[in-house]
């Protein structure tokens, strides 16, 4: 889930003709949205305990009773952190690990070609399924879930990279190199910012990934994090417990998704004043 | 026969191989141009012009044959010459002042020198006003113009031109043509120029070669001995420009309609 969900009628006067329903602008879409959560907690609120049992759904009241309390003990921003950290630890390594080795790859193509089946194979294992083993390398603490989680972002972002530099357009290199521009420059003039949009797209994309890392380490063995959290409250049947984490989960996820699209937003800036184009 | 030959293409021949089968897209290219000369190429849609432009500039290897650029083999690539390829290359993440200004930026030069020269040029384009937009902001045209005053801005010695003109409207077309027809004249500067226009061939160039369809190979190389300064606006309606397009015309109507044809 890289990109909204749906595509949304865009806010500028190149809409897209939208739905009947849909009429009305940016007030009325933030309206509708507003009133399917409302509904759909009432609906959840109403069902629990008469259409299905509370064991199974939990209901909204107790989430929010249990993340209150979270919050009042100061549970919440222990295990917060932890996973946190995590996460943005493996994004920042995974990311600029994968920036690195990417453009050494694409740069150079020989090396690429030699390295190609390795690569292949480690892109298409699993990479969740290193945890029990970075586990034990790494001990129960925050090393290992850290080393997951980048190993997952590394692939995502060096991949991307990767073929971010063999997209560049061959005439964009060749205009350059007939002005008498040096590889490096090339490189920094050309290649770096064509690639950018695939930097930034494999980034993006790797953000749940990071997270996933974490919380699946989390899950497996450790005493802290939100990852921890689900498993034990679902060790102890308490389903509000684990809804409510999930809950967090889903918003930290939002939120840096939020933030790298904002960033992304301002390093390709020429992209978006040039949406119109024809 | 050719001492102050520039641009020197010696039996060249060009043929691109790919699962379909070989295109031969020139073949038996004799053509040399002088230091300072304005030369014209003009021929059907796909017969070798843009790949000869290409060989000049050392992008492309001939597969027989010669390309000499001063004497020598043509380098690769060939930092002597400007080339305004037929494609839009100006660099999407740059605005139109830092796209202009980009061969000076490789050469160092402060970035408000830059920006001085790319201002000149982007005046001289009727670009005023444009400087700080990006390529997709900008129509075709206008597109064509940036990527020229690119090319103009740190004056190669050599330039070639691949159908620069072709996106704007003819009105516009005559003030460019007026414009590179006062620059060429005060740097006097080797060009090598390619449409599809022959009036334009007859308004700027020197000399014109006439390539038949593909495979291309020259028709004709014929002088045009219009007086200079040449009026942009009129002399299409002088008697001799209009004999000259006869004549260009009797060459180019055989593998013009044979290509209508085939196609
Ligand atoms: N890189 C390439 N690979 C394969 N074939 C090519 C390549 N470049 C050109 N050709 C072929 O060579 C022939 C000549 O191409 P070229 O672009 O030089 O024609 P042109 O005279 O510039 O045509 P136009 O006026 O339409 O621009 C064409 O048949 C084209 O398909
Ligand atoms: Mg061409």
């Amino acid at each position: 889930m890289s990109e909204a969900f749906v595509a949304l009628p865009a806010t500028n006067d190149e809409a897209p003709p939208s739905p009947s329903f849909f009429r009305g602008g940016w007030v009325s879409i933030l309206a509708w949205r507003v009133a399917i959560i409302v509904v759909g907690l009432s609906l959840w609120q109403y069902a629990s305990g008469r259409l299905i049992k509370t064991f199974w759904i939990s209901r909204p009241s107790d989430i929010w009773q249990q993340l209150v309390e979270w919050v009042v003990t100061g549970d919440l921003w222990i295990h917060l952190q932890v996973t946190l950290i995590e996460t943005v630890m493996g994004f920042v390594f995974g990311a600029v690990a994968g920036i690195l080795f990417g453009l050494a790859l694409g740069l150079n193509r020989r090396l690429a070609a030699v390295l190609d089946p390795f690569i292949v194979a480690f892109y298409s294992l699993p990479k969740i399924a290193l945890a029990p083993l970075f586990i034990l390398w790494f001990g129960v603490g925050l090393a290992s879930k850290v080393v997951l989680a980048t190993f997952v972002v590394f692939f995502l972002v060096f991949y991307n990279t990767y073929a971010g530099t063999l997209a560049v357009e061959a005439e964009l290199v060749d205009v350059l190199r007939l002005m008498g521009a040096s590889r490096g420059q090339i490189v920094r003039k050309v290649i770096l910012p064509s690639a950018l949009i695939w930097i930034f797209t494999g980034m993006k994309s790797s953000v749940p990934y990071a997270l996933i890392g974490a919380v699946v380490g989390e899950m497996m063995a450790s005493n802290k994090g939100l990852g921890y959290l689900i498993q034990a409250a679902a060790g102890q049947y308490d389903t509000g417990g684990v809804f409510a984490a999930l809950f967090v989960l889903m918003i930290i996820a939002t939120g840096l998704h939020e933030l790298l699209k904002q960033s992304e937003r301002v390093m390709l800036r020429w992209r978006e004043e040039g949406h119109g184009r024809n | 026969m050719t001492d102050d030959a520039l641009i020197e293409y010696r039996n060249v021949a060009r043929r691109f191989h790919s699962r379909s089968g070989t295109v031969v897209a020139c073949e038996d290219v004799n053509l040399s141009v002088r230091r300072g000369e304005f030369m014209a190429v003009v021929g059907p849609s796909g017969c070798g012009k843009s790949t000869l432009l290409n060989m000049a500039a050392g992008l492309m290897a001939p597969s027989a044959g010669q390309v000499f650029y001063g004497g020598r083999q043509v380098p690769a690539p060939n930092t002597d010459v400007g080339y305004l390829t037929q494609r839009d290359t100006l660099l999407p993440w740059r605005t139109v002042e830092d796209n202009v200004a980009i061969a000076l930026e490789l050469r160092g030069q402060s970035r408000a020198d830059r920006l001085r020269v790319a201002h000149e040029w982007l005046d001289r384009m009727g670009l005023i006003g444009f400087e700080k937009s990006y390529p997709a902001q900008l129509s075709g045209g206008m597109r064509r113009r940036v990527a020229l005053a690119r090319t103009l801005a740190y004056e190669p010695e050599t330039i070639l031109m691949d159908e620069p003109f072709g996106a704007l409207d003819a009105q516009l077309r005559m003030v460019m043509h007026e414009e590179l027809l006062k620059l060429w004249t005060g740097m006097q500067k080797t060009v090598i120029f390619v449409t599809h226009d022959l009036a334009e061939a007859l308004t700027l160039a020197d000399r014109i070669a006439v390539f038949s369809a593909r495979p291309g190979r020259i028709r004709s190389v014929e002088t045009v001995d219009l007086p200079r300064p040449r009026d942009v606006f009129r002399i299409r309606f002088d008697p001799h420009f209009g004999k000259l397009h006869d004549r260009l015309w009797s060459y180019l109507e055989a593998s013009v309609r044979s290509d209508v044809m085939v196609n």
